[in-house]
C-alpha cells in the first residue's frame, strides 16, 4: 500500500457528498421517520442521505486507484464578477429600479473578462440596456418599475 | 380517422400566426444558440423559461420546443465549418463534415445535413403521432409502482449517459432527488430542509436552479482560460449536393431516422447517442470504411438525421408520461408544471389542442429551419466572429432578469448566484449537472409514488416486483446499471465522451 495516494479532486468530491449527506441525514432525523407502510417526511431523505453518503465514500476509495490529474485553472475573476452581478441585481431592482439596476448589473459582469476595456463595457451595457428596456419593459410588458423610489421617483 | 382529426387539430393550432410566430422566434432563437459556442441548448432554455410564462401554454411550449431543435441545426453549422461542434449532439458530424468544407464542399456538407435533418424530422413527427396515443392509452393504466419504477429508469439512464465516474452521477442523482425535497412535505405539511428560511417553504426555485447550474457555471467555465478564436471561413458556395451525393446519402439517411427515432424514445437516450451509434453503424457496413474521417457523406447525412431524430422522439415519453428524457425536457416539464399543466397522460386527453399544436409546430419548425438556415448561412457565419467576451453580460442580464420575472421575488436571484457557485463546484470536480437537474424534477415525485405505493400494498415492497411492467422496468434499470458498471463497456464509453 505504498503507493496509495488521494486524487484531491475525488477526495473533495467524496467528502462533499459525505458532508451534504450527514447535513440531510440530521435534519431527516429530526423529522417524523414513520415505517415502511406509512412513511414519515423524513423516511425517503433519510434513506437517499445514507446512499450519498456511502456514494461519497465510494469515491474516496476510487479516487486511490485512478490516475490524476490536475484540476486546472479556477476562474477567480469570473467568480468575483459574474457571481455578484445577479445578487447586486436582487439588492437594487426595487430601490433603483429596472433601469439603472439592469445597467449596474450588467456593468459588473461585463468586467469578469480581461479582455474587457471601460470604453467597450459602456457602450456595450447601454446597448443592453436599451435593447432589455425595449423588449421586456415596452414590449413583454412586464411590471418592472423603470426608474425607483431611490432616485426620487 | 382519429389520427387525421387529431393532426388537423395540431396543424390548426400551430399555423395561427400567433404560434407561427413564436415557433419562428424560437427555430432562430435556437440556431443562434447552435451557432454560438459557449451556450447551449440547455442554459438557454433554463434562462428563456421564465420569458415563456408570459405567453399562452401552447405558444410557449412551441417556442422552446423549437429553440431545442434549432439547437441541434446550429450546432451542425458551427461543427462543419470550423469544426466547433455548438452542441454535444453534432461532436460526430464535425469528424467528416469539417474535411468535406476543408476539401471546398462546406455547402454540400449543410446541405445534406440540412436534409438529413428535415427527413429525420419529418419521419419522427409522424412517429410521435402515431404512438403517442397508444402510449398514453397504455400509461393511463399506470399504477404508482410502475411510475416509480419507470422513474428509476429515466434516473438511471441519465447516468448511464453522464461523462466520467459512474459513481459521482449517482451522487448527483441522489443529491437532485435530495434538493427536490427542500420545502414541504406534502403529506403531512410539515416543513423540512428549508433551513428557517421563509422563501424554501416552497422549496427551491427550479428555474434558479437550473440557470445557476447550467447558465452561470457555464460561464464561468468558459472564463477559465480565454483565447481568441481563429475563426477562418471560406465562402460557402454551391449549397446543391450532387448526384453522386444524393446516392451516398440516401440509405445513411434513412438507417440514421430509424436509429435515432428508436433511441431517442428511451428515457436518458436522446439526441448524443442516437449520433454516436448512428455513426458506428455507417462506418461499420460502409464498403469503404477508410473514407470516414476524410470527408465521407455517410459520415454526415446518418448522424445528423439520428441526432434531429432523437431529439425528435425524445418528446414521447415527456408528453405521454411527464417524464424527462433529458435535461431539455426536464426544462420543458418544468414549463408545464409553472404554466398549471399537470405532465402526464392527461394531457393528450384534457389538453388535445397543446398536446397535437407541439407535435404538428415539430415539423412546421423543421420545415422553417431548412428554408432558413440555408440561404441564411451567411449571417450565421458573421455571428461567428462575435468575441465571446461581448456576449456573456447580456447572458448574465438576460438570466437576471428572467428569473425576477418568474416569481419577482429577489430571493430567487440570490439562489441563482449560490447554484452558479455550486455548479461551477461541481463541474471542477467533474460532476454533471444533468442527472442532478433530472433527480430535482423527479424528487418529489418519486417520493410520492413511492409512499403511494407502499400504502397500498400495505408495506410490502413485493409490490414493486409482482406487477408485470413495474418488474421489467427495474429489470430494465438493473440491466443499464450493469452494463455501465462492466468494465468493457466501460472502457468503450470513456472512448465515445473523449470527442467532446
Amino acid at each position: 500500500m505504498k503507493d496509495l495516494s488521494f486524487s484531491l479532486r475525488d477526495l473533495i468530491c467524496g467528502v462533499l457528498f459525505i458532508f451534504i449527506g450527514l447535513f440531510f441525514a440530521i435534519q431527516a432525523y429530526g423529522l417524523e421517520l414513520g415505517t415502511a407502510l406509512r412513511m414519515g417526511p423524513g423516511y425517503f431523505p433519510f434513506v437517499l442521505a445514507g446512499t450519498l453518503i456511502l456514494l461519497g465514500i465510494i469515491v474516496i476509495i476510487q479516487g486511490t486507484q485512478l490516475q490524476h490529474e490536475p484540476m486546472g485553472p479556477i476562474a477567480w475573476r469570473g467568480l468575483l464578477f459574474i457571481l455578484p452581478a445577479p445578487i447586486l441585481f436582487g439588492l437594487t431592482v426595487r430601490g433603483l429600479g429596472f433601469v439603472p439596476s439592469l445597467f449596474l448589473t450588467g456593468l459588473v459582469a461585463a468586467f469578469a473578462s480581461t479582455k474587457m476595456r471601460p470604453g467597450t463595457a459602456l457602450l456595450l451595457v447601454g446597448g443592453l440596456t436599451l435593447f432589455s428596456v425595449i423588449v421586456f419593459s415596452y414590449a413583454l410588458g412586464l411590471p418592472f418599475r423603470r426608474f425607483g423610489p431611490w432616485l426620487g421617483q | 380517422m382519429d389520427l387525421l382529426n387529431n393532426l388537423v387539430l395540431g396543424f390548426a393550432t400551430a399555423a395561427s400566426p400567433y404560434n407561427l410566430l413564436f415557433c419562428f422566434i424560437g427555430v432562430i432563437l435556437g440556431t443562434l444558440i447552435g451557432v454560438l459556442p459557449g451556450i447551449g441548448a440547455t442554459a438557454t432554455i433554463a434562462m428563456l423559461l421564465p420569458i415563456t410564462f408570459q405567453l399562452e401554454p401552447v405558444s410557449s411550449l412551441i417556442m422552446l420546443a423549437g429553440i431545442y431543435y434549432g439547437a441541434q441545426y446550429g450546432g451542425s453549422t458551427t461543427a462543419i465549418l470550423i469544426n466547433m461542434p455548438g452542441e454535444s449532439s453534432s461532436a460526430v458530424t464535425a469528424i467528416d463534415g469539417y474535411q468535406m468544407a476543408r476539401k471546398g464542399r462546406a455547402g454540400a456538407a449543410l446541405s445534406i445535413a440540412a436534409i438529413g435533418s428535415f427527413f429525420a424530422g419529418t419521419v419522427s413527427t409522424i412517429l410521435v403521432a402515431v404512438f403517442a396515443p397508444p402510449l398514453t392509452a397504455v400509461a393511463l393504466r399506470f399504477g404508482s409502482p410502475e411510475y416509480f419504477s419507470l422513474m428509476i429508469v429515466g434516473l438511471v439512464s441519465s447516468v448511464a449517459l453522464a461523462h466520467g465516474s459512474v459513481v459521482k452521477a449517482l451522487g448527483m442523482v441522489v443529491l437532485g432527488l435530495l434538493l427536490g425535497l427542500v420545502g414541504t412535505d406534502i403529506y403531512t405539511g410539515t416543513p423540512r430542509f428549508n433551513l428557517g428560511i421563509l422563501e424554501l417553504s416552497d422549496g427551491l426555485n427550479f428555474v434558479a436552479l437550473a440557470v445557476g447550474v447550467f447558465g452561470i457555471a457555464e460561464i464561468l467555465r468558459n472564463l477559465e482560460n480565454e483565447h481568441d478564436r481563429d475563426v477562418m471561413i471560406k465562402k460557402v458556395t454551391n449549397l446543391w449536393p450532387t448526384r453522386q451525393d444524393w446516392k451516398e446519402m440516401t440509405a445513411p439517411i434513412l438507417r440514421g431516422t430509424v436509429i435515432g427515432s428508436a433511441l431517442g424514445i428511451l428515457p436518458g437516450g436522446g439526441a448524443i447517442l442516437a449520433s454516436f451509434a448512428s455513426y458506428t453503424v455507417e462506418k461499420r457496413i460502409s464498403k469503404t470504411p477508410g473514407e470516414f474521417g476524410k470527408g465521407a457523406v455517410a459520415g454526415v447525412a446518418g448522424p445528423e438525421s439520428a441526432n434531429n431524430a432523437g431529439a425528435q422522439t425524445s418528446f414521447i415519453p415527456m408528453l405521454t408520461l411527464g417524464i424527462p428524457a433529458n435535461p431539455v425536457m426536464a426544462l420543458m416539464i418544468g414549463a408545464m408544471i409553472i404554466q398549471g399543466i399537470v405532465p402526464g397522460p392527461n394531457v393528450a386527453t384534457e389538453q388535445p389542442a397543446l398536446f397535437w399544436g407541439i407535435i404538428a409546430s415539430m415539423w412546421i419548425g423543421n420545415l422553417m429551419l431548412i428554408l432558413l438556415n440555408l440561404p441564411l448561412i451567411g449571417l450565421w457565419v458573421k455571428l461567428l466572429t462575435i468575441p465571446y467576451y461581448m456576449l456573456f453580460p447580456a447572458i448574465i442580464a438576460f438570466c437576471s432578469i428572467g428569473v425576477y420575472s418568474v416569481n419577482s421575488n429577489v430571493f430567487d436571484l440570490y439562489a441563482v448566484a449560490f447554484f452558479g457557485l455550486i455548479g461551477y463546484g461541481l463541474a471542477k470536480l467533474r460532476c454533471e449537472p444533468a442527472p442532478l437537474l433530472l433527480g430535482f424534477v423527479l424528487g418529489p415525485l418519486l417520493e410520492e409514488h413511492l409512499r403511494r405505493a407502499m400504502i397500498m400494498s400495505r408495506g410490502d415492497p413485493m409490490t414493486f416486483l409482482n406487477r408485470p411492467i413495474s418488474l421489467g422496468l427495474l429489470l430494465l434499470a438493473a440491466a443499464v446499471l450493469v452494463v455501465v458498471l462492466l468494465p468493457s463497456i466501460r472502457k468503450k464509453r470513456d472512448e465515445v465522451f473523449v470527442e467532446d
